[in-house]
């Protein structure tokens, strides 16, 4: 098999039988990552140099990307923004240690939409991200070079950041699983916060075993994060096999239906809708139960607005940090607020600045009531609703996105009632904590296309055995363009 | 004359092993940047974790400030730029501060004055600047230490009720243990609201603030001259501007530095890294129970119920080791006034001079007690105790074993014994009589008899000098 299809169990069965050594596995990994991060930009940092921790575990010698919103100690870390230029972490994010000490290799640290703000790929500070499905099209994000990393076969894995979607949609434009754990199973503690409440450690993975075992390794309970979750102690990878006959999945009556949008031009949308509905077939047949529930319209419409409001107001105080005072690029002045403001003035790009400046706006005494507050209601009747229908349901199944990835100059206007719902719901995940798995379902117009199941919260496991079951019936395991390399 | 009107905001660093919200140490250093941690340099990707410590003696202030206490603790952000603020917002507690609606009871003058407290908050203190004239230095040593914020409601009415309510503020924080309240080195700071209304007033008058006055005389003197700087303005006709101003040592006067219009929107918000945890009733009884009996509450018991002088009342409840010493003292049964006397001229005397506090003292309540014990039977003389308390002192040793050593029990106070012998020659005048015949002899008669008297403790030695003194001084005096 080729290394660019191999799941973390493949390649540790090739290191187990000493087929080949992790600084062998590390130099195909280097070698590739060179190759298509001048293709499709993928690294801020490439790591130019083997360095293991001596150690035995599921992931050890395996090769791997992370974000670079993850704080590493000594290895520049940007966030892509140019206000973190020159910056060098003094500590190491949990989940970064829990790597290196389980073993795992890191080949790079991968580019983000600027402090993983957006969901293109084309913000971050030293440029776009390219889908390795098409040149021609974004990858998503913010998560866009961990996931580019993955679906163009470089690493098995790649870690990333989900706010909003920022893992589960980009795996969904580049056909490979994203998994975003409960809120607290892993501890954030040293990745750069852009919405503390929102915020997951989360990752892209060739299949969903391997997004278990990565659970396995990275979950637990955390001194630094006092919003971690003491851990549960189970074995993911145990249960993935489980019977699931009869266990009840959900999806959101009419929006998933192509015949809702009788009217729509998008071939490629119609289409998408078209596989999801396959897929529930597929589904069925494998002995779920699947049932359309209608949910409150116009609670489904609030999920962007409730979403951008919280996330930006968060944002605009999870970023005051960064002034250049402590760190990062300082700026010209003379007095200290001239010199904050010059920094921050030149060090973020006007898509941050119109967020920081919404955040602030929506905190401001006289709008938190009807703005911040008003959210956090909505977001408590949304996540309320949700563990109401989890009673019944195990999961809710969706099209992670609406369409194929799109192109870099497509102007859809995704705020229109056609895409409201089915391009923002994957931020429902992010309300609740609920963890939330992406995997690929098909292939429109040589793209992929793929679904998203979301449990209640601290149901990890369920969803795991879930997904994983779903993904033997479909069939897109260790999915990647064939041709890439070619 | 108007009424003057002042309010205060205190601030106090609390003494916990580590900081609010990080591991780093919580001491006293003076060199810069020693105890930071990623967490107070506000670096990206940083998480705050509550310091439990700080949590409850905020609690324990809270309740020995009669305050009522919230079902849960949470953490608000208070978000403004300034580079003593690493993080760009501090976490403060806005929506459900650990103490509400309580009181202080002081005492000023001859009258007891309840003074109001609107709540009582924990947060994390800043980093401290130092400007030079082209540069500044910032030292995080200082930044995210636990502080807590005590917000009086505006009820005071001169500056020796602010002077009073601070020092018995600093009283209650020292008495629960929870700060060293060192003004020196900023662990106590204050913010002065004052207006001035007249009596007919029903509103109260344009408010001025005065920010981070450190020492309680400097206190007293910005509050005289606003009072001073307001009246006279009022007495113009003109009206006083609501503004806050800056207190300067050197002229002993306050300046504006800011009008109230430009006043800062913090943009509160809840801390949402923190999540609420619940107030259990046994925790807050726990809390409740390591709450000692307070200065105002000693004072009184001191003087209404041991008769002390309030002056000496002052004194031992003063410090709260000095007034435990001297309740252990008086729980071995030494008498309270007796003790009252011993602890403040002996013990707090020698403290003074040894430079050293009670906690340092090897002389134990128990100890001093023993010592008295013998001073009320007669055994020792007063003076005897002082010197062998001193000389316990010296040699670091337990009195009762230096009593027992150098045999002192044995009554050799001449204080003690010249009563004695007067008794014996009064009693037996028929025996004196022949001594007044020539018969020197009878001397150890008496010396027999004040052996009785004392239990056969009496220093023969000493009791045979003063029996012939005593002879001598009768015969000569013609009695």
């Amino acid at each position: 098999m080729e290394f660019t299809k191999m799941t973390i169990d493949d390649l540790k069965q090739q290191l187990n039988e000493a087929k080949i050594s992790p600084k062998e596995l590390y130099n195909t990994s280097l070698a590739l990552s060179k190759k298509a991060h001048e293709k499709l930009n993928i690294f801020e940092t490439i790591i130019d140099d083997f360095q293991m921790e001596d150690a035995n575990s599921r992931i050890s010698g395996i090769p791997y990307a992370l974000k670079d919103n993850f704080s590493t100690k000594g290895i520049l870390t940007t966030a892509s923004s140019n206000i973190l230029n020159g910056y060098i972490p003094v500590y190491d994010a949990t989940v970064y240690k829990k790597l290196k000490e389980a073993g795992a290799v890191l080949v790079g640290k991968t580019i983000l939409d600027e402090l993983a703000m957006g969901g293109t790929g084309t913000t971050g500070h030293t440029g776009t991200v390219h889908n390795p499905w098409h040149m021609d099209r974004l990858m998503g994000g913010s998560s866009a070079g961990s996931a580019a990393a993955v679906a163009s076969g470089i690493v098995p894995f790649a870690i990333g950041s989900d706010t909003g979607d920022s893992v589960r949609k980009p795996a969904a434009l580049g056909g490979i699983v994203g998994f975003k754990p409960s809120y607290g199973r892993i501890s954030r503690y040293g990745l750069f916060a852009f919405a503390s409440s929102l915020d997951h450690v989360a990752y892209f993975t060739r299949c969903v075993k391997d997004s278990a075992i990565l659970t396995n390794i990275l979950k637990g309970q955390d001194e630094y994060d006092m919003t971690s979750l003491e851990d549960d102690n189970l074995d993911y990878t145990l249960t993935l096999n489980d019977d699931i006959k009869g266990k009840k999945l959900f999806y959101f009556k009419d929006i998933c239906d192509p015949a809702y949008y009788p009217n729509s031009s998008d071939e490629t949308m119609i289409e998408t809708l078209t596989k999801f509905q396959e897929t529930l077939d597929k589904c069925r047949k494998l002995g779920f139960i699947i049932e359309e529930v209608s949910f409150d319209k116009e609670l489904l419409n609030a999920i962007y607005p409730t979403y951008m409001i919280i996330s930006c107001a968060e944002a605009t105080s999870n970023n005051a940090n960064l002034t250049g005072i402590q760190f990062g690029p300082r700026g010209e002045g003379d007095s200290i607020d001239e010199i904050m403001l010059n920094a921050r003035t030149k060090g973020f790009s006007e898509l941050i600045k119109r967020r920081f400046i919404l955040g602030s706006y929506i905190l401001q005494k006289e709008n938190q009531e009807k703005l911040f507050l008003n959210a956090a209601r909505i977001r408590r009747l949304i996540v309320d609703k949700m563990t109401e229908l989890f009673k019944t349901y195990d999961g809710l199944i969706m099209p992670a996105s609406s369409n194929i990835a799109p192109k870099f100059n497509d102007s859809s206007d995704r705020l229109s009632e056609e895409y409201l719902i089915l391009e923002n719901h994957l931020a429902i995940g992010n309300f609740g904590g609920f963890p939330s798995i992406t995997l690929p379902s098909g292939i429109v117009k040589e793209m992929p296309v793929a679904i998203n199941i979301t449990g209640p919260v601290f149901g990890d496991k369920d969803i795991l055995n879930i997904a994983y079951k779903i993904e033997e019936i479909l069939g897109f395991k260790g999915l990647v363009k064939d041709d890439f390399y070619v | 004359m108007y009424k003057v009107v002042i309010g205060l905001e205190v601030h106090c660093e609390l003494q916990t092993k580590s900081k609010n919200f990080s591991t780093a140490k919580n001491t006293f250093s003076s060199k810069p940047n020693e105890n930071v941690m990623p967490v107070d340099l506000g670096l990206p990707g940083i998480l705050p974790y509550v310091n439990k410590e700080a949590v409850y003696k905020a609690i324990k202030t809270a309740m020995a400030l009669n305050c009522s206490i919230p079902d849960e603790v949470i953490f608000d952000r208070k978000n403004y730029f300034y580079p003593d603020l690493p993080k760009g917002y501090q976490i403060t507690q806005v929506t459900k501060p650990v103490g509400r609606k309580g009181y202080l009871d002081i005492v000023v003058g001859d009258s007891i004055k309840r003074v109001d407290i609107h709540q009582l908050h924990l947060e994390e203190d800043t980093a401290s600047l130092e400007h030079f004239n082209n540069f500044s230095l910032l030292d995080y040593n200082r930044s995210g230490i636990p502080l807590m914020e005590i917000v009086t409601e505006p009820c005071m009415e001169s500056a020796d009720e602010a002077i009073a309510f601070l020092e018995t503020l600093r009283s209650v924080f020292l008495y629960c243990n929870v700060s060293e309240a060192d003004s020196k080195k900023g662990q106590m700071r204050c913010d002065v609201n004052i207006s001035l209304m007249k009596d007919t007033d029903t509103e109260l008058g344009t408010k001025v603030e005065m920010k981070n006055i450190n020492a309680f005389n400097k206190v007293r003197s910005s509050i005289e001259y606003e009072i001073k700087r307001q009246t006279a303005i009022l007495e113009k006709g003109g009206k006083v501007e609501q503004e806050t101003r800056r207190y300067s040592d050197e002229d002993e006067k306050t300046y504006a530095m800011r009008k109230k219009v430009d006043a800062i929107d913090y943009k509160y918000f809840i801390e949402p890294n923190l999540p609420p945890v619940k107030l259990t009733d046994s925790y807050l009884a726990e809390i409740k129970q390591e709450i000692p009996k307070l200065q105002h509450e000693r004072i009184h018991i001191y003087t209404n119920t041991y008769g002390l002088s309030l002056y000496d009342a002052n004194i031992l409840a003063k410090e709260k080791e000095v007034s435990d010493y001297y309740n252990d003292v008086i729980s071995y049964g030494t008498e309270e006034k007796m003790a009252a006397n011993w602890v403040i001229t002996v013990i707090l005397g020698s403290l003074n001079k040894l430079n050293l506090t009670i906690s340092e003292f090897k002389i134990t309540p128990l100890m001093l007690a023993n010592v008295l014990k013998l001073v009320n039977q007669n055994e020792i003389s007063v003076n005897n105790a002082k010197k062998i308390l001193y000389q316990a002192m010296d040699l670091n040793k337990d009195p009762m074993i230096i009593i027992k050593e150098n045999n002192i029990k044995q009554i050799d106070d001449e204080e003690v014994l010249l009563p004695k012998v007067k008794e014996a020659i009064d009693e037996n005048n028929d025996v004196y009589m022949q001594y007044l015949e020539g018969k020197d002899y009878v001397a150890n008669f008496f010396i027999g008899k004040v052996m009785a008297k004392t239990n056969r403790q009496a220093n023969p030695a000493i009791t045979l000098k003063i029996v012939k003194e005593e002879l001598e001084r009768r015969k000569n005096s013609g009695n």
